[in-house]
């Protein structure tokens, strides 16, 4: 079948069937940012936004959030015009295969959106449905402060 | 110091990283290629049966089912999945479909099916009978009488002149000896023994392991693969499904990690005989808890030291043992053994007898392969306590001895030379060394001295505290890639504008290879990191690289790069000098220009390329190079560990840790960082949380992150990461050798030294689970 859904900022007709996952019709309908972890809600690779709140989306089913504005890493910011968090994740070293990134910098956006000023427990709080084998989650913790400072207007000398 | 590099040993931006952190570069499962059917695999509910009926009529009746792959319609050629070169080192045991399953979650047959749903169901129906047979699930008893022998097939074969006897479940055996041990323990003061375990355990890279295939216009297969490994599954896969080389392209796209999971032709010969057969595309991609079970673990090890030393601390013998339990097939099981001894024993590289036993026995559980440390990780459990034993009975304190003993700057090993991959090894010297600046440095951010004595189980006065501190320390090696069996090539091209192409056969699994290689092409051609563009791990385009493993590419493939580079510099040179009608020693290179020595008449490399394709010579300004390992140079970590024991719950916290490494000049520092960043934190989980649990038929009953639970950032200590500084490794490509795998080789020994400052007990079997440190702490 075929719904519209409100996808980064745009109405878009997605075929899915009645018993996708948010997931499943995100990823068969080209949303390939969003990663398909573990489909049992532990690795936080599949996270998006759904009405600004950050939901993995392998479990949730896509109908019950027809009516919801759904936001993937790539709607808040691409190369041609990258968002503030996903440039601070790219030069503190954050990004290694990249693979958890996007569900990174969503949790990363639901946090600083709540908390523009966290502490280092509140960050390691705020990504513990994350998982991430490369980085060992120091470069990441960085990236946050990172974003953090530049997005109220600090000083950057990292880069 | 050599250190005046513009592009190489700067932080520079991974190539990749924004597309990454964006989602707009593509993994295998990511590409949209039209009317993709799905394999799925029916996995064996027994740990060990015979396959004797398959029924697979009715599934076929369904619709959307386009054919059921087994033992039955699959010909049989025997083969490993073990991505190493050829003639790999690795029994040839498994055929892409068997009569015979071997462990829980074993392809019993594969179903392709319009889609994963009409794949599931179809996989119910099918009937298969099986004569269930008895299971080796005990690897410490696997060569018993009364064991049954997991391999009792005619065609398994080694390949290779090395100890294959499946008849006594061996699956790979390796002997070293230097001097003679029992004459050094006549000479020593003591003698003691001791035996330690490892656990399995899981890579859990996030990307699940994915394979997707599809005939081109011109009736060839590609497959895009998750792998480390390209050209050996090119190889891998025409062996095992008779497709010519010729007829197979591996494109690896972007990778979700592998840590040597992906060192494996696991999935690729499934996928390309049903392409090949069917002529549509079609995937395989692993569920999380497939990843766990099918695809590779780390083999749990049991190891045994005995050493002989003296009142000094001096060592005069060590016998280290090592039995690996390698699971159903034997793939990377002599390589992984081997490694207990060639990591390790090299370390302190005085020790005038040694000898190394190392066996990997057959069960009927999961299979073991690479992963990162591959083997050392699992030796160093009982090395760096037997160091830390004769340390606390000599009276000396770890950090002095390690750096009396620890192989210097100049020096060698015999064991480099008697223990290599299946064949004997090179002697090479080391090059570079500043362990005991790792060690200085490390003791000094974690004040060890001080709070060594301060937190002693013998300086403790009040025996009854809940929570009790300890602190520990330990060094390590690795290598960098395996000499004279590691080859990398790359080739380049100049284009108009003065840009470069970089065709790389190195595997780039997200650890940044891509940029720390066009870093060190940047560097020599003198021009910008953003005028190199490169492709990697194409096996149609890009030139033969062993992949992705034994911490060998910065070294290795940066070699070959840094060679080719100084090709094309050279060329470079001698058109800019016809140009500008000077000599070639009268050229200098500076920003992608071309200067006449001492003056500012210069030409642009894109003014040398675009006369040198269209004007004047009408060539191609190109290179290849090709480059073979001779030494393995080891990267060397010193760490420490300070750690909180709750003595009622048993629980072990980890409060800080400290690493100080040597891995020559770091060509991306901030890279080199993560590198040793992840594999701390990887083996900091493994130490403490992460094991399979089976049941008694050997079903693992914890695989998903719900139940088999890793490290996340609200569990990480205070960590602090220290580069040494001043090391520059001669032999690799300005100044680097390998970081990759080094650090998780600390964990686990090193807390358990702490536990022992703490409790003056010892930790023999892994991971420290809170149940395991209550019953240490009871007795």
């Amino acid at each position: 079948m075929k719904e519209i859904f409100n996808i980064n900022g745009k109405n878009k007709k997605i075929e899915l069937r009645p018993d996708s996952t948010l997931l499943e019709a995100l990823r068969d309908n080209g949303f390939t940012e969003v990663k398909n972890g573990c489909e049992e809600g532990q690795c936080g690779a599949c996270l998006v936004l759904v009405d600004d709140v950050s939901v993995n989306s392998c479990q949730i089913l896509a109908m019950s959030v027809k009516d919801q504005t759904i936001v993937t890493s790539k709607g808040l910011g691409d190369q041609h015009k990258p968002s503030i968090i996903q440039e601070a994740y790219v030069d503190a070293g954050a990004v290694q295969c990249g693979f958890c990134t996007p569900g990174f910098v969503i949790s990363t956006y639901s946090l600083l959106k709540k908390n523009p000023n966290p502490t280092e427990e509140e960050i390691k709080s705020a990504l513990d449905g994350n998982l991430c084998r490369c980085t060992g989650y120091i470069k990441i913790i960085d990236a946050v402060k990172l974003a953090a400072k530049r997005m109220n207007g600090g000083e950057d000398n990292e880069k | 110091m050599k250190n005046n590099f513009k592009t190489v040993n700067h932080s520079v931006r991974k190539i990749d990283g924004l597309g990454l952190a964006t989602g707009e570069e593509l993994f295998t499962d990511d590409y949209d290629i039209r009317d993709c059917a799905v394999i799925k695999l029916m996995p064996s509910p027994y740990a060990y049966a015979e396959i004797t009926d398959i029924d697979e009529s009715e599934a076929l009746k369904m619709e959307g089912v386009i054919d059921v792959l087994s033992y039955k319609n699959v010909e049989r050629i025997m083969h490993t999945t073990a991505g190493q070169s050829y003639p790999e080192p690795a029994p040839y045991d498994c055929a892409i479909f068997d009569n015979t399953v071997r462990f829980v979650g074993d392809k019993v047959l594969a179903v392709i099916a319009e889609d994963e749903k009409t794949a599931l169901k179809a996989i119910k129906k099918i009937k298969v009978k099986y004569n269930i047979l008895e299971p080796a699930l005990d690897y410490e008893k696997s060569e018993d009488r009364e064991t049954s022998r997991v391999h009792t097939e005619k065609d398994a074969i080694q390949i290779i002149p090395i100890k294959f006897q499946p008849e006594k479940n061996i699956a790979s055996e390796v002997n070293a000896v230097v001097g003679d041990v029992e004459k050094g323990y006549k000479e020593s003061d003591e003698v003691m023994e001791d035996t330690f375990y490892t656990q399995y355990a899981h890579h859990c890279m996030m990307e699940p392991s994915s394979t997707k295939g599809y005939i081109d216009g011109r009736g060839r297969l590609v497959l895009i693969t998750s792998t480390q490994v390209p050209f050996h599954t090119r190889r891998i896969v025409s062996h095992a499904t008779k497709i010519p080389v010729s007829k197979i392209r591996v494109i690896k796209p972007r990778i979700g990690g592998g840590f040597g999971n992906k060192q494996e032709a696991l999935l690729e010969p499934i996928v390309a005989f049903a392409v090949w057969k069917h002529r549509i595309p079609i995937k395989l991609i692993l569920k999380r808890d497939e990843v766990f079970v099918f695809s590779r673990t780390r083999h749990p090890f049991r190891i045994k030291y005995k050493v002989g030393f003296n009142k000094n601390g001096e060592i005069k013998a060590i016998h280290l043992d090592a039995l690996q339990n390698t699971g159903a097939f034997g793939t990377h099981a002599l390589t992984v053994v081997s490694c207990v001894g060639s990591k390790i024993l090299p370390l302190l590289n005085k020790i005038p007898n040694m000898l190394f036993t190392g066996k990997a026995v057959y069960t009927n559980l999961p299979a073991g392969g690479a992963y990162r440390g591959y083997g050392a990780t699992q030796g160093y459990f009982a090395y760096t306590q037997m160091i830390d034993v004769i340390c606390e009975k000599c009276g000396i304190d770890q950090a002095e001895y390690y750096k009396k003993w620890h192989i210097k700057t100049g020096e060698t090993s015999e064991i480099f030379k008697a223990l290599g991959e299946g064949k004997p090894g090179h002697i090479f010297k080391i090059d570079s060394c500043e362990l005991t600046q790792c060690i200085d440095k490390g003791a000094e951010a974690i004040d060890w001295k001080s709070k060594k004595a301060k937190y002693s189980f013998k300086n403790k006065k009040n025996k009854n505290e809940r929570y009790i501190k300890g602190i520990g320390m330990g060094c390590f090696m690795q290598g960098s890639s395996v000499p004279y069996i590691d080859m990398a090539s790359v080739y380049i091209k100049m284009n108009d504008d003065g840009s470069f192409n970089l065709n790389l056969g190195a595997t780039d699994l997200g650890t940044g290879s891509d940029t720390v290689l066009s870093q060190i092409a940047a560097e020599v051609l003198e021009t910008s990191i953003n005028n190199i563009l490169v492709i990697s791990s194409d096996t149609d385009v890009t030139p033969f690289d062993v992949g992705a493993y034994a911490s060998s590419t910065t070294y290795l493939s940066g070699l070959a790069v840094k060679d080719c580079a100084e090709k094309i510099k050279k060329i470079i040179k001698k058109h800019a000098a016809k140009k500008l009608a000077v000599k070639e020693e009268d050229i200098d290179l500076f920003e992608g220009n071309a200067f006449i020595k001492g003056s500012k008449d210069s030409c642009s490399y894109g003014e040398i390329c675009t006369s040198a394709m269209h004007i004047d010579e009408m060539e191609q300004i190109q290179a290849t190079s090709s480059r073979v390992s001779k030494s393995s140079p080891p990267p060397f970590s010193a760490h420490f560990a300070e750690i909180v024991i709750d003595t009622l719950t048993g629980n072990i916290k980890v409060e800080k840790y400290v690493t100080a490494t040597d891995c020559g000049v770091c060509i991306n520092p901030k890279l080199a960082e993560g590198q040793v960043e992840g594999a701390l934190v990887n083996g900091l989980s493994y130490a403490l949380i992460e094991d399979y649990s089976f049941s008694k038929k050997g079903n693992m009953m914890n695989n998903g992150f719900g139940k088999y639970k890793i490290y996340t950032a609200a569990d990480l200590p205070e960590i602090i990461t220290i580069m040494a500084e001043n090391s520059y490794e001669n032999t690799g490509p300005y100044g680097a050798k390998s970081v990759a795998e080094v650090c998780i080789n600390g964990p686990i020994p090193v807390i358990a030294n702490a536990f022992y400052n703490a409790t003056g007990k010892r930790l023999h079997k892994a991971p420290f689970k809170p149940e395991y440190i209550l019953e240490i702490l009871g007795e």
